[in-house]
């Protein structure tokens, strides 16, 4: 069977709407939002600042370390258990790798800068909404980048790619492919990977083109937030 | 702590003198906004100066208690997350944040203000848990006033996720709320010095002698207390602190 409607009657190529804004939180030294659709997340950046344990210290260069936490109430379904698990533990890494090429750590020998993300509602799409807002949030903190991050899931449902796929896509019953990617709009370097689905190499490649010109769009969007600030 | 800083505020406390300027018994701004997070089955998000919580109410069916068979659970947490305040540490959760969660969870519980016998599904067997979770955005102190707030704005949100096969269907909600009859409003009335002062900032909760949580209802009843801080206090001081929690008590409740 084919998808020719979208759930939600968008476009293929076409994100739910997205909200941004920055200075959030006001304890932090940076902080982001980032909403798409009803996937929202918060981001908050402290540091640089001293590193513990000690053994971590790095004389050439600062550490990166992100925490991404889904509340407890954010999940549809089941009660979401506080505290780290193996998913929240594996999407800081690679949030935190999705990150690291374009934040410039060698001013900060020794130090760290700390980056928590938080989602109080979620509908797919969670980890790319918090590398949004932690791009926003590392330069309201005023942190050296070569350029933002932005980050969205692009896909397969049925047999159509398409991009931002919402929950009812990702468990759609003709099978989903969901893939989120991350990437340098300036150089498009991409810095975040993952899929899960059957597909092919034409298909990837499709989608991989098709995602490109949204993220920028995305990163627009971002550097508006961080704009709108100082207005 | 800096002595010398310390009795300054004292010093200027007993002027009715805050740092931020407010009067001793007047709390911040408040605004409040309803059903903030499109997952949970009830929610509230509760701004006072710069403090910001959101509080998510979740329903699970699980069995009941051996020694309440025919009652529902009420389940309070409270997770200080690290991205609200620089002071706060990863890991567990602190005995700060257990203490919140517990004083929360004792105002709505000992007030009797969820009826659990409307929670039970099947004797014995099958129940609704209401879970309530308290999660800071930004800390600014007060956490335990505010999340208490949130917390019974919550409850009232709240709807039962409609029923399909026997189970619950998270994606459609119901149009019944939880069977809730009282909205207990907590208020910490903290001693500094020799002043009493309601809704404190995080730097002035570093001050604090000795607090007092006192819970209360719409007719002035007493549902719940914590006395917190290092300092003793006397009867008197005691009385003259519930008196203020019930005055501020009855503010916050024109808000809900």
């Amino acid at each position: 069977m084919s998808y020719t409607k979208r759930n939600d009657g968008r476009k293929f190529e076409e994100t739910r709407p997205i909200e941004a804004k920055a200075g959030v939180i006001k304890n932090a030294d940076g902080s982001g939002f980032f909403k798409i659709g009803k996937t929202s997340a918060y981001a908050a950046v402290y540091g640089p600042k001293e590193l513990f344990p000690r053994s971590q210290h790095n004389p050439r260069k600062g550490l990166l370390r992100c925490n991404y936490n889904m509340m407890p109430f954010s999940g549809s379904g089941d009660r979401v258990r506080p505290g780290p698990n193996r998913r929240s533990k594996e999407i800081s890494l690679v949030t935190q790798k999705a990150l690291l090429p374009v934040v410039n750590l060698e001013g900060f020998p020794n130090a760290v800068i700390e980056v928590f993300i938080e989602l109080p509602q979620t509908d797919a799409g969670s980890r790319c909404a918090g590398i949004c807002a932690a791009s926003i949030a590392l330069a309201d903190a005023g942190i050296t980048m070569k350029d933002m991050v932005a980050s969205v899931s692009c896909g397969k449902v049925g047999d159509k790619v398409l991009i931002d796929l919402d929950y009812s896509e990702e468990s759609h019953e003709d099978g989903a492919v969901d893939i989120p990617v991350a990437m340098i709009p300036s150089t498009e370097e991409i810095t975040l990977l993952q899929l899960d689905g059957f597909i092919t190499k034409d298909e990837l490649k499709k989608a991989i083109q098709m995602v490109k010109p949204v993220l920028k769009n995305i990163a627009e969007i971002q550097r508006k937030a961080l704009k709108e600030k100082y207005k | 702590m800096n002595k010398d800083f310390k009795n300054h505020i004292v010093k200027a406390l007993s002027k009715n003198v805050r740092l931020d300027g407010r009067k001793n018994d007047e709390f911040r701004k408040i605004t409040i906004e309803k059903n903030v997070t499109c997952n949970a089955e009830g929610s509230a998000k509760v701004t006072c100066g710069d403090s910001e919580v959101i509080v998510g109410v979740k329903m699970a069916m699980g069995t009941p208690y051996p020694d309440k068979p025919d009652e529902g659970v009420l389940m309070t947490g409270a997770e200080l997350h690290q991205m609200s305040n620089p002071d706060f540490e990863g890991g567990p959760p602190s005995i700060v944040a257990i203490e919140i969660a517990r004083v929360i969870d004792r105002g709505i519980r000992e007030s009797g203000t969820i009826d659990t016998k409307k929670l039970c599904i099947k004797e014995g067997e099958e129940v609704w848990m209401v879970c309530l979770d308290i999660s800071p955005i930004n800390m600014d102190g007060n956490l335990m006033d505010l999340g208490a707030l949130a917390g019974i704005i919550a409850l009232k949100e709240a709807k039962f996720p409609e029923m399909k096969d026997g189970k619950p269907d998270y994606k459609t909600l119901s149009k019944n709320p939880l069977p809730i009859s009282k909205t207990p409003i907590e208020v910490t009335v903290s001693k500094i010095g020799d002043s009493f002062l309601v809704d404190l900032t995080y730097e002035e909760e570093k001050f604090v002698d000795a607090r007092l949580t006192v819970a209360v209802l719409k007719d002035d009843t007493i549902c719940a207390m914590q006395k917190g801080g290092d300092s003793p206090l006397t009867e008197d001081e005691i009385f003259k602190m519930v008196e203020l929690a019930i005055k501020k008590s009855k503010e916050l409740r024109k808000l809900i």
